[in-house]
């Protein structure tokens, strides 16, 4: 009996040993294991123990549900402790701004408007503003279509603020928080479609103005979502800042002090909750922001409870600005007056869904030969920009978006630039992780709030 | 290729037309962007330059004559180092010698007067066509103290893309300066790991320069071949 059982055995062994399990592989960095869990055993258990030192190589991602999307980070790790930590980029690299160059200015906003995924209204709203500089249009923008963009762009804040709190709890064990953010932030993906026609990738902020109008029921909508947010964000923080497990997986984890932060050129909430408050709305304010009354976000903290602190504290500032914009809003035209610049077609609510203006269509087929000239000449060829350049950097939910656009007289751009804050602040990973947990990686990593899309464009 | 012959002026009045002037980009090259395909209407050798940037002349305005003045108090190499002050839509660029950007920047970080904390943006552009030293870094500074800004740009030439990494005294520089590098293959010297970023390790080619094309394939769609973007025919 015993004797057929280790002959089982045995053989067993001999297929382990030739089993893709736990195959190795000589290469110039030293002997990889491939392991896939369960194996762990084999890899252990042989002869010569290749991590006997404790000390291992491990690749979290890039598809790491923690990594918030396609981001590598190789840890070296000796027992639990992370002893280096390396970030790669790239794998989201898409060509935006090199598309953008083979696209007129106004069909840009289509483009970067899917850099950053989370803030779309910031990518289109700088993009915007930076085309407008190089025309020199700034002060026609109508006071409509400004409050618009800052209504919308808080909106987006606090959106894009949700989904931090959501994966953030999410990967810190706080599972019912992300329940929770994703639905609020459905709600204004709502608002969003209203206005737009799409939950993302709006391109609804257009160089001039806006795209179209904001309709009633999005206003309405909005009102209604004022009304209970507050006793929601309110309901959130009880929820985690009790917690003693939110408490211990946040307080004094991933510290980086203002010099730290100065020195990556880290920007945004993880700045202010190291104690600085620079906000570029309140700072160098742009787009009206000086005229809004609210207060900016700061803590001591400078661990990963600081930023879920002024991270907090943003979204209500930012449902604070939200009312002041709706007393605001006055009919009025959302597209800036010069003619050669702002485009012709206005789009209209038909039986059917929203499409073509049934009137704008009419005027150009059947009344007037030059508005259709001018209509086409607008939309297949654009307008010209003078040759220049102009940086423009706002304040989006990670930190400084920066937009710097080239003009060399002609209809396309001759080349934007995005200075991505989840980009630059994704360079802090070594500094928040090295030295401390495995378990804090994931922490710290989330506590940026990168998103690959404008990390990668 | 019909090219209009841009080495000699026209003769008669300046017209200030395009044709006038060489290209900046094989991409804007012609009206409709489309090159080689028996085009007889003439647009297709129109071609298309940016001007030349010129210096501006004292005062430059706003806070831009105390940024300059402080920079050539504080800096004893300026008028060897910079090449041309430009205020333009409210925006100071100081172009700056290659070789001498580090020096340049360890001096607006660290004087009293100056203090540009912040290292906003390091971005390449590619002016192929318009400037023989055609591959630009533009860097954008930030002053917390101050709340001012400020642009630096230095030219470097594709032949020789050479020039002193500023992650000494920016660290937020080096992944910046690798994109710049990835994308338009200027070298940082003394960077502490000059590789690509974005693209893949073994990528042939720097993306962003405007020689390098777009890329993509046909793609046919109900019988007809539509080309990828940069060889489609479209006003510009």
């Amino acid at each position: 009996m015993t004797g057929s059982r280790g002959a089982a055995a045995s053989s067993r062994e001999d297929q382990m040993t030739t089993d893709a399990y736990a195959a190795s592989r000589e290469t110039t960095e030293g002997r990889v294991f491939t392991v896939t869990g369960g194996d762990w055993d084999e890899v252990l258990g042989s002869a010569d123990d290749p991590i006997a030192d404790e000390r291992i190589v491990v690749n979290m991602g890039p598809q790491h549900p923690s990594t918030h999307g396609v981001l590598r980070l190789i840890l070296e790790l000796e027992g639990e402790t992370v002893t280096e930590a390396r970030t790669v980029v790239g794998y989201l690299h898409t060509g935006i701004e090199k598309n953008l160059e083979f696209r007129n200015w106004t069909q840009g906003t289509t483009f970067v408007t899917r850099m950053d995924y989370l803030s779309p209204m910031f990518n289109e709203a700088a993009y915007c503003m930076a085309v407008e500089k190089l025309l020199g249009i700034e002060e026609q923008i109508p006071q409509r279509a400004k409050t618009i963009r800052i209504l919308m762009m808080e909106l987006n804040r606090i959106s894009s603020h949700l989904v931090w709190l959501a994966t953030t709890g999410m990967e810190l064990g706080a599972l019912s928080m992300m329940i929770y953010g994703f639905r609020e932030r459905e709600y204004i993906l709502d608002i969003f479609e209203l206005a737009s026609g799409l939950r993302m990738n709006h391109a609804y902020i257009r160089p001039g103005g806006l795209a179209q109008d904001l309709p009633d029921e999005a206003v309405t909508k909005i009102r209604e979502f004022l009304s209970w947010m507050p006793a929601r964000l309110d309901s959130y923080e009880d929820l985690l800042s009790g917690s003693p497990i939110w408490q211990a997986r946040t307080q004094g984890v991933a510290v980086l002090d203002v010099q730290g932060c100065l020195a990556l050129g880290i920007t945004g909430p993880v700045l202010r909750s190291a104690g600085l408050g620079w906000d570029l709305r309140k700072t160098m304010p742009y787009g009206g922001y000086e005229t809004y009354d609210f207060e900016v976000q700061t803590s001591t903290d400078a661990d990963v409870w600081g930023r879920y602190q002024v991270r907090l504290g943003e979204m209500r500032q930012s449902l604070r600005i939200i009312e002041q914009a709706m007393d605001r809003l006055e009919p009025g035209p959302v597209m800036v007056e010069d003619r050669k610049i702002a485009w012709p077609a206005q789009l209209a609510l038909g039986a059917d869904g929203l499409g073509n203006s049934l009137g704008h269509v009419a005027k150009i087929m059947g009344q007037s030969m030059e508005s259709l000239i001018h209509h086409f000449k607008l939309v297949t060829e654009g307008f010209r920009v003078p040759p220049g350049q102009v940086y423009l950097p706002i304040e989006s939910p990670r930190g400084e978006l920066g937009v710097h656009a080239i003009s060399d007289g002609g209809t396309r751009p001759y080349r934007v630039h995005y200075r991505e804050p989840s980009f630059v602040n994704l360079q802090a990973i070594p500094a928040l992780a090295e030295g401390g947990l495995l378990a804090d990686v994931i922490a710290g990593g989330a506590s940026l709030d990168p998103v690959m899309g404008g990390c990668d464009r | 290729m019909t090219d209009v012959p841009v080495s000699a002026e026209p003769e008669g009045a300046y017209l200030g037309a395009p044709s006038q002037y060489p290209p900046s980009s094989p991409s804007q090259r012609g009206i409709f962007g489309e090159q080689g395909s028996g085009d007889t209407s003439g647009f297709g050798g129109l071609v298309r330059r940016r001007p030349a940037v010129v210096g501006s002349e004292r005062p430059y305005g706003g806070y831009f004559d105390e940024v300059v003045d402080a920079l050539e108090a504080a800096f004893p190499g300026f008028a060897d180092a910079i090449e041309r002050v430009v205020v333009d839509r409210g925006e100071l660029t100081l172009f700056i010698k290659a070789q001498r950007i580090l020096d340049v920047c360890r001096v607006m970080r660290d004087d009293p007067a100056l203090r540009f904390e912040l290292c906003s943006s390091v971005s390449g552009v590619d002016y192929l066509g318009a400037d023989p030293r055609r591959l630009h870094t533009v860097y954008h500074l930030t002053s917390m103290t101050y709340r001012r800004r400020i642009r630096l740009e230095t030219a470097v030439t594709a032949e020789d893309p050479h020039q002193p990494s500023v992650t000494s005294v920016y660290p937020t520089a080096d992944w910046q300066e690798r994109e710049t590098y990835d994308m338009f293959g200027i070298v940082y010297d003394g960077h502490p790991g000059m590789t690509r970023i974005l693209m893949p390790d073994d990528w042939e080619g720097h993306p962003q320069r405007k020689d390098y094309p777009l890329g993509g394939v046909p793609v046919e769609y109900k019988g007809a071949e539509i080309p990828p973007p940069d060889r489609r025919r479209s006003y510009q």
